[in-house]
């Protein structure tokens, strides 16, 4: 195909993804006034403006093809600003976004989406369903990050969404970066190919430090201090099992090729037991039971001064795998022989690659991305593990999956309250094993 | 000042310098029940680099260096954390955290887990960035009094080779590096705990392999030109941009010749590919968990306003 031709299928791709979407009429009128590109170029908008959703900004106009940030979302002004001017001052013409499109507020998403081919879905993930639903009503093609909901109604919508942006062939990148990173694909490709036999077992880790915390403002209205520190809250963040944890355990059930129909475990508060740190737990160890009887250990901690790792480590019939973001994928027999290792040293950045890889099969007009579902699924197995830490009881996928305890909010305004309000002394309500129903 | 001098540490044999300073000493740090050691190193004269390495290693020269103290191990992340992690430093504190300590800026916790499995009791902190690096100095200096700081490329090289002139303070061949450090062909891919091999002749430890080790110095490949004629004295090539530092020893996952007295690492952009966000961390380098940091002092001391100077250069944003 001449360039020419990539170009008109390029424009007919992004033409027809638009059309089918929602029903919405469009004529010449309509395509000016921007639902899709009349040229080659790609248009971003980014919805999320926080330094995750700069750094996804950067790499998808960091990528190869003729791309152009044309709109911007975000709940602040402060941090909108700041990300505008980073962005400007990096890529210059390849940022037009003037004060018109740099939308503020709660809404914000809805206009900036429609200005787009392409999404950059980046706001903290309470709000992912709706954003995720609305881009595919759009008919645009979504990168968005983990997690992509922090419930069970949250996964539902994800779920319904990921098939409609199926039907409409509309690409989506879930960053899940690990799936695009080459000692998880390389490794994987030959655990696939039957390298170490059948996964009877493993142990996946996240044990870090922990993250920022925020603390609060005076004039700072519930609102806004749940929004400003939202790892602390479950309805914006999840707890860090589902936020951080699910990239391992998304390894899990990668390497199962499923997911798990049961899911117990134990954990409680630690380190972090101070009105700065919300509702959250700090330490979750869960147990994945899967269809076919195994069993994957999963541990995620976020105390200061213990011993760390984040990695994930398989048993199977043949052998034993180990895998970590530091480029590690090691194979070896049961007694320690060495069948595979991928070289730690001169690796792609993954973050960089899922966006190459999304934004080149737009670019050529292909259908290659669908990883809504998938996302969706391990972004389930890490919010069942919440639920069978936080109630000490044995969840069952199926049950968990129809329940209807959304944690969002009935009313989003800064004046409006959320559902979790602190006490006189400042403090959560913490779950409690035994007591606590989440389903 | 809470410096504990304790008796001359007998390893200090090169009569063939003058001393300046004679006594090592442990450090407490005070509140806690944390110290290091610091070894004495003389004043003194060194060719610095060599002609048997790379072209960056080249002219050979002459320099001439003050007395210092430098570290006898590698920082640990025993020594480390409580500057990294505030609440630690509080509950492992025997009185509170003064105020002034409170007040330095700390790292943000980094994402992933720094180890990177590889063990934290007694083994060298690693991953930091040089602005971290520094900033973990400044923290010292508010918690002791005693001004610390990085080593100069010129300082570490000339205490690394403690009077020798070969590629390794034993010799030029690479055999019998194994009793000095831990490399790519002993080390099992990971950081040991500090101190488990043998001192250099001034009674370092590690200064080969291990974890590499910032210093101070802005990396040019041509430094070393611009000092041929005569003899530098106390020569820094001050940083002012981001990238690249000089490092200094090889660490775990390099071979002999990268650990050799004069072998110099440029730091690299490319480390930090695996921060997801922009701006991208100050304090961190998720992609160089080969890279630690060992303490140096001076023995004249600067003035406060030149220790300000060096602790509260400004932040230089990375994108």
């Amino acid at each position: 195909m001449n360039n020419e031709e990539l170009r008109e299928k390029r424009r007919e791709f992004l033409k027809s993804s638009a059309l089918i979407a929602g029903g919405v009429l469009l004529n010449q009128f309509a395509f000016a006034g921007g639902h899709t590109s009349t040229d080659d170029t790609i248009k971003i908008a980014l919805i999320g403006c926080g330094d995750r959703g700069t750094g996804a900004a950067f790499q998808a106009l960091s990528t190869t093809q003729n791309v152009k940030l044309v709109a911007m979302a975000d709940a602040f002004q402060d941090r909108m600003d700041n990300s505008y001017k980073v962005l400007f001052d990096k890529f210059k013409d390849k940022v037009d976004v003037p004060k018109e499109r740099r939308f503020i507020g709660f809404e914000a998403y809805k206009q900036a989406i429609a200005l787009a081919d392409v999404v950059l879905l980046v706001t903290p993930p309470g709000f992912r369903p709706g954003h995720f639903e609305e881009a595919v009503k759009q008919g645009k093609h979504v990168f968005m990050e983990k997690p992509v909901a922090v419930d069970s109604p949250g996964i539902r919508r994800v779920l319904a969404a990921a098939e409609i942006a199926k039907q409409k062939k509309l690409n989506v990148v879930v960053g899940l970066q690990r799936r695009y990173q080459t000692n998880y694909t390389e490794t994987m490709k030959r655990i696939e190919d039957g390298a170490i036999g059948e996964i009877y077992s493993g142990q996946v880790y996240w044990n870090s430090g922990g993250v920022w915390v925020k603390k609060r403002q005076a004039q700072q209205t519930e609102m806004e201090y749940q929004m400003r520190n939202w790892y602390y809250f479950n309805w914006l963040c999840g707890d860090h099992i589902v936020e951080q944890h699910v990239h391992n355990i998304d390894i899990a059930n990668w390497i199962k090729g499923a997911y798990p129909v049961s899911v117990q475990g134990t954990g409680s508060r630690a380190w972090r037991t101070g009105k700065d740190y919300g509702e959250i737990y700090d330490n979750h160890a869960v147990e994945l039971t899967y269809a076919d009887g195994a069993v994957i250990y999963s541990q995620c901690r976020h105390f200061e001064g213990t011993e760390n790792r984040v990695d994930e480590s398989f048993q199977g019939t043949k052998g034993k795998a180990y895998l970590s973001a530091g480029n590690h994928g090691i194979l070896s027999d049961h007694k320690g022989k060495e069948i595979f290792s991928h070289p730690t040293k001169g690796n792609k950045n993954p973050y960089q690659t899922e966006h190459d890889e999304l934004f080149a099969a737009i670019a050529k007009g292909e259908f290659k991305f669908s990883d809504a579902e998938r996302g969706a699924k391990s972004c389930f197995t890490s919010i069942i593990g919440r639920y069978a830490t936080y109630s000490g009881q044995t969840i069952k996928w199926d049950e968990a999956l129809n329940a209807d305890n959304s944690l969002f909010p009935a009313e989003l305004s800064w004046t409006a309250n959320p559902k979790l309000m602190p006490d006189e002394h400042g403090l959560y309500p913490i779950p409690t094993p035994g007591k606590t129903k989440v389903i | 000042m809470s410096v504990k001098l304790l008796i001359t540490v007998p390893l200090l044999l090169s009569a063939f310098f003058s001393f300046a300073q004679e006594k090592s000493y442990t450090q407490q740090i005070e509140g806690t029940k944390l110290s290091f050691t610091m070894q004495a190193i003389p004043a003194g004269e060194f060719l610095m680099g060599s002609k048997k390495g790379k072209a960056d290693e080249l002219p050979v020269h002459r320099v001439k260096l003050d007395a210092f103290w430098m570290a006898t191990f590698e920082l640990t992340w025993d020594l480390y954390e409580p500057f990294l992690y505030k609440d630690y430093e509080t509950s492992h504190s025997i009185v509170p955290v003064p105020a002034n300590v409170d007040a330095v800026t700390r790292p943000t916790k980094p994402y992933l887990d720094m180890t990177f499995g590889m063990g934290k009791e007694n083994h060298p902190a690693l991953a930091m960035t040089h602005y971290n690096a520094i900033q973990y100095c400044k923290w010292l200096y508010a918690r002791t009094g005693v001004f610390y700081r990085l080593p100069t490329e010129a300082e570490w090289e000339y205490a690394c080779r403690a009077g020798s002139t070969s590629e390794y303070t034993f010799g030029d061949a690479a055999a019998g590096l194994a009793d000095y450090g831990w490399f790519k062909e002993n080390s099992g891919g990971k950081t040991h705990a500090v101190g488990q091999k043998k001192p250099n002749p001034w009674g370092l430890f590690d200064l080969y392999g291990n974890v590499g080790e910032w210093t101070y110095d802005q990396y040019a490949a041509d430094f070393y030109a611009a000092n041929q004629k005569g003899v530098a004295i106390n020569p820094v090539a001050a940083p002012s941009k981001l990238y690249a530092h000089v490092i200094r020893g090889g660490s775990y996952e390099d071979t002999p010749l990268d650990l050799r007295s004069a072998a110099r690492l440029a730091s690299d952009p490319v480390w930090k590919q695996l921060d997801p966000q922009i701006p991208k961390s100050n304090w961190w380098f998720p992609e160089a968990p080969f890279i630690g940091m060992r303490l140096v002092r001076p023995v004249n001391t600067p003035s406060k306003a030149e220790i300000t100077a060096y602790y509260d250069q400004p932040v230089i944003a990375d994108y």
